[in-house]
């Protein structure tokens, strides 16, 4: 690991750096906004300052059986879709990593297309094909709309550690007499485990707060997301969204957190984090 | 066993690529543009205004239908929304992109970075609603105005037609606002993924060709950052676009596209037209896909 050689850095202007400064508190200070408020007794209003302080509604917010039935269903999609990020988005690495065929740069923009477009066009086409199909919208449909979104976040990252793995070790695995599924078991996976890590991680995240495509490929099932995009147009618990939006964010920020800092440690150079 | 599997596989990597690639390719061919494709087919399909049920006949009547006046103002009012969201964030996102570049320590870029990805990859709705509180009338951003003693201002910023309203959330100020924060991050990663390849001896360089700092960052930057500035736009311009939760949460009765897209497939039961103007981002985001790779935006991706 080079040293301190890279760090020999021009001094940044006082402007710029205040620059920068206010934009990253531009990008976070809003999220603390939203727990300061959970320690409001103000149920009808955003009253600030706040009125005085309590913490009765994370009781209150343990109590409701609705949000315990999202909060499960939320994580049970989200756990789905992350399973089948993984397989497909490993095997498409494996594939466009391994070997060179027609239509290979295809791929990429293939599996990028429903993070490129608007999430809207991937939520109606599903919802014309599935009602077209005379399919009845339920949890399986929304897992299949959230799968076709994580599956590029798997692939990127884990394209990205086989351009960083030596071919060679392979080769070495398999000259030392290993076969196929032995060089897989003891070279392969371990090289990529912490890929898969982010990448699932990644996903999981995506898929648990995704709301757009839900709209559209969700029958009667309420996910965490609908349960708050309903109390965005019609606010009746405010309270208790507070402290629902609080909890999605610790729920997303681990993995998010954990994830980033995998990536950030495997590259160790600068530049590409998505 | 498993050696005469493996060895058999060995010989064979023609198949064993297509055994790789059959479960991602027909997941993503099948559901994902077969969906597309039944997309673009009931653009093309009409409902009967009387039974309210959707004839699969091949028509144009329906795209006829997104030209109308209303429609065509909803396609102005989001196009003029994504425009300035994606100026001001390329303003916003270039100080601190241009810091983490070319200003930070290896271990200061690796946290800045986190510190900008964790809101990219964080709950979209949670952070819609942050502002929900934020600029709702008794909200922590009338009081700090307050405190300014700048309601005159703010007054008179809501009362102006078009872009004012009732209260900040509940106007096109406030959806303003709302898009800029939030898609914020795609700006910044880019841009800074850009200025990043910009050596620093070509920094040095101009300096020493007697170039002022002003002179450098104007013609040797700026210029060298611009395809990071466009790959950012993508994301600002198809993501407001896109966007419903937005419009539904802050907006009042004008529509946005996906507000509409919204509205005809739901409450209106009218698919066709739901579709037929869902076409209408795609083909501005493949329109502006072919002008930005022109630009060189894809290598700073």
């Amino acid at each position: 690991m080079p040293s301190k050689s890279s760090d020999n850095l021009p001094k940044a202007p006082l402007g710029l750096t205040l620059a920068a400064l206010g934009t990253l508190l531009f990008l976070h200070v809003p999220m603390w906004i939203i727990f300061l408020y959970t320690l409001t007794p103000d149920e009808t209003t955003y009253t600030f300052p706040l009125p005085g302080f309590t913490t009765k509604w994370f009781g209150v917010a343990l109590q409701r059986a609705d949000l315990w039935r999202s909060l499960t269903l939320s994580m049970q999609v989200a756990a789905i879709a992350t399973l089948a990020a993984l397989i497909l988005g490993t095997l498409a690495a494996a594939a466009v990593y391994r070997s060179n065929f027609f239509g290979r740069e295809s791929i990429s923009f293939l599996l990028v297309l429903p993070i490129a477009l608007p999430g809207i066009v991937t939520g109606i086409a599903l919802r014309t094909a599935i009602g077209g199909l005379d399919i009845p919208f339920s949890f399986w449909t929304i897992v299949i709309g959230h799968a076709t979104f994580c599956v590029v976040v798997v692939y990127n990252n884990v394209l990205a550690r086989f351009r960083r793995t030596s071919g060679t070790m392979i080769e070495a695995s398999m000259d030392l007499g290993a076969n196929s599924f032995q060089t897989f078991r003891y070279v392969v996976l371990p090289n990529i485990a912490t890929a898969l890590l982010a990448g699932g991680m990644l996903a999981f995240a995506l898929s648990f707060d995704e709301v757009i495509v839900t709209t559209f490929t969700a029958g009667q099932q309420t996910t965490l997301p609908i349960w708050i995009f309903g109390q965005l147009s019609r606010p009746r618990d405010r309270p208790v969204t507070n402290v629902v939006a609080t909890i999605v964010i610790l729920i997303t920020f681990l993995p998010i957190f954990f994830a980033q800092k995998i990536s950030a440690e495997a590259s160790d150079t600068e530049g590409e984090t998505k | 066993m498993l050696n005469r599997i493996s060895t058999f596989f060995y010989r064979r990597p023609g198949l064993v690529l297509a055994l790789f690639l059959t479960p991602p390719l027909l997941y993503m061919v099948v559901v994902y543009l077969g969906s597309l494709f039944s997309l673009l087919i009931n653009s093309f399909f009409s409902i009967d205004d009387f039974t309210g049920m959707v004839i699969r006949e091949f028509t144009l009547k329906t795209y006829a239908q997104i030209f109308n006046p209303a429609n065509r103002e909803i396609f102005m009012r989001t196009g003029s929304m994504a425009f300035f969201v994606t100026v001001v964030d390329a303003l916003i996102a270039f100080p601190l992109a241009y810091y983490i570049a070319k200003f930070s320590s290896r271990r200061l870029k690796t946290w800045l970075l986190i510190a900008v990805t964790i809101p990219l990859w964080s709950s979209y709705l949670v952070r819609v609603y942050a502002w929900k509180l934020i600029l709702a009338k008794e909200g922590i951003l009338s009081w700090f105005i307050n405190l300014l003693h700048l309601n005159g201002p703010l007054d008179w910023l809501l009362s102006l037609p078009g872009i004012g309203g009732s209260s900040l959330s509940l106007s096109p100020i406030g959806m303003f606002i709302v898009f800029v924060y939030i898609w914020l991050p795609y700006m910044i990663i880019p841009i800074q993924t850009a200025l990043e390849r910009v050596p620093g001896s070509l920094l040095e360089a101009s300096s020493d060709l007697g170039a002022k700092p002003y002179q450098t960052f104007r013609t040797v930057i700026l210029p060298l950052a611009f395809p990071g500035v466009v790959a950012g736009s993508i994301f600002t311009f198809s993501l407001t676009l896109g966007d419903f939760i937005v419009p539904l949460t802050l907006g009042n009765s004008k529509f946005f596209i996906g507000q509409a897209v919204y509205s005809y497939q739901g409450t209106g039961g009218n698919i066709p037209l739901a579709a037929a103007m869902t076409m209408g981002p795609v083909v501005i985001m493949v329109v502006y896909l072919l002008i930005a790779r022109k630009l060189g935006a894809f290598d700073a991706l």
